[in-house]
């Protein structure tokens, strides 16, 4: 595919056709409804470029073999869709201990268990909370366009590799399955050194490498998990990102990431119309989150309202990051219900009392 | 901005139709979205897609009142006609579905595609009929990039379909 091109594309093949351009060659996965594109057009491409595509006996299986690719110091991925993704829990688990990068793409779906198959945005507990056992975190966007899908596809390999952790991108049905115009950024792929950590081969010329995630004596996990941690803060301190819409004026702050954000804006910009002063904190990175970009707001803004698919997740990291300083109210719907922007703008309604 | 709701059986390619509408948005440089259903409701239920072809950045992609309906089966059109927009524009494949509207704040076209494409030698292009018909009513963009629209969408191995398309477009226009 030629770059700089505005071509339409639907986000399940958008997003894969990133990674390849990332440099992802290798992608394991197993299908689900909604984000089975990733996986057929991976099937469909990567033989053609000397890469790898296996579908996997079970996304279990897949996410080892990604555990595996990563080791070797090569950028791979996997995909799946919510229930998919819990089945991964443990492997993912297992490569943050091993600290080892990849890419993971949730294109979520509702639930609990097997759910439904309609968009949702309730994993994000899971993405940012507990991806798998134990303390780890793995870095997750939260694309809202195409677009974005592409561009963060670039981010999350890059930094998944510079901080040698798990990348996630959060997306969901609406964005895994509809179409818009994409240009893919001609970037190059700059290759991080692995050869401190990659199983290569060391042909009996230097140390071998171990990739491993056991600690039996408590003492030596705690200090590697800590270690990690330390990590885990630099990564806070520089890596969090938020846009701002019209927050500077906004009595009522509308915090909203991926699908949510778009509807939200357009209930927004209807508010705006009526002179309804509101804007919108909109996170692009769900970990690290973006709380700082938050705590300003509250100290200018009069109150905020997360809108989510999901019963109220990400409702908690507003009120961590708002700290009682100001009410925070949640609107949402589960399941496969898409809020519309007619419903989030009476609920801005309702929220600002008609204050001018 | 113009939002479209384009329905009908699977099969009948209102995906593709509502694909088409999309391109021609996109050669116009404008910001577009398609949604589809997906899911079971794809396999012998209705299939649908929303559009929206617009000069300012699109909010949600899903069209719960369209500008424009598309209808060629019945379960669809029960279903969406009452959700077009006033002022709105209903196509309606008039060999599938013996029902008449009674709204009056909304046009109704009438267009009997499947039996006409049948009898033009355009079998299975009837989605592309009541587009040309769409684009002659609604102008969401000019015919010639609807043309290249076209030439775009349909696929290399299958480019012996380009001109039937071309044709069931003119003669929807023409309706």
């Amino acid at each position: 595919m030629s770059s700089n091109q505005r071509v339409l594309m639907k986000g399940n093949e958008a997003l894969a056709e990133a990674a390849i351009q990332a440099g992802c060659h290798h992608f394991f996965g197993y299908p689900i409804t909604p984000q089975t594109e990733v996986a057929a057009y991976m099937a469909k491409r990567l033989p053609k470029i000397g890469g790898t595509y296996l579908q996997a006996e079970s996304e279990v299986a897949a996410i080892n073999m990604v555990l595996g690719a990563a080791s070797a110091g090569i950028r791979a991925m996997t995909s799946s869709s919510s229930p998919g993704i819990s089945l991964k829990a443990e492997g993912i688990s297992y490569i943050a201990g091993s600290d080892l990068p990849c890419l993971i793409i949730n294109v979520q779906r509702g639930g609990p268990g097997l759910g439904g198959i309609q968009p949702s945005q309730s994993d994000y507990w899971q993405a940012t909370r507990a991806p798998g056992h134990g303390d780890l975190h793995a870095l997750v966007f939260a694309p809202s366009s195409i677009q974005e899908m592409v561009d963060m596809v670039f981010d999350a390999f890059d930094l998944a590799d510079q901080y040698r952790m798990p990348s996630m991108i959060l997306a969901d049905g609406m964005l895994g399955q509809m179409m818009e115009p994409v240009v893919f950024p001609e970037k190059s792929v700059n290759p991080v050194d692995k050869s401190s950590w990659a199983l290569t081969g060391h042909q009996g010329k230097r140390a071998h490498h171990i990739v491993n995630s056991l600690y039996l004596q408590p003492d030596e996990l705690e200090k590697n998990v800590k270690e990690r941690f330390e990590r885990y803060e630099l990564i806070k301190s520089k890596e969090a990102r938020a846009e701002e819409y019209l927050v500077e004026d906004a009595q009522l702050v509308v915090v909203a990431y991926g699908a949510t954000s778009r509807i939200v804006r357009s209930a927004i910009n209807t508010a705006r119309g009526k002179g309804i002063k509101v804007g919108m904190i909109r996170p692009l990175t769900l970990w690290p989150y973006p709380s700082s970009v938050i705590a300003k707001a509250a100290e200018t803004a009069q109150a905020f309202l997360t809108v989510e698919m999901s019963m109220g997740q990400m409702v908690d990291d507003v009120r961590l990051a708002v700290n009682g300083k100001k009410p925070v109210a949640f609107f949402g719907h589960t399941g496969g219900v898409i809020p519309t922007p007619a419903e989030v703008l009476a609920e801005i309604e309702k929220m600002t009392g008609g204050d001018r | 901005m113009v939002s479209m709701l384009l329905a009908g059986f699977g099969g009948q390619g209102v995906l593709f139709a509502g694909k088409v509408a999309a391109y021609a948005g996109l050669i116009d440089e404008k910001y577009v979205s398609w949604l589809p259903s997906y899911g079971p409701e794809m396999r012998g239920g209705t299939a649908n897609c929303s559009v929206c072809i617009s000069e300012e950045p699109i909010g949600s992609p899903l069209v719960l009142n369209p500008d424009v309906l598309i209808a060629m089966n019945l379960p669809s059109y029960d279903k969406f006609i009452d959700k077009v927009v006033p002022g709105g524009i209903a196509v309606i494949d008039s060999s599938l579905i013996d029902k008449k509207c009674d709204r009056t704040d909304i046009k109704t076209f009438y267009i009997p595609a499947t039996t006409l494409a049948d009898k033009e030698g355009l079998k299975g292009l009837a989605n592309i009929i009541i587009l040309g018909k769409v684009l002659a009513e609604a102008k969401f963009a000019s015919y010639e990039t609807v043309e290249k629209a076209i030439l775009k969408c349909v696929p290399p191995k299958k480019q012996h379909l380009a001109q039937p398309n071309l044709k069931a477009i003119k003669l929807g226009m023409s309706l």
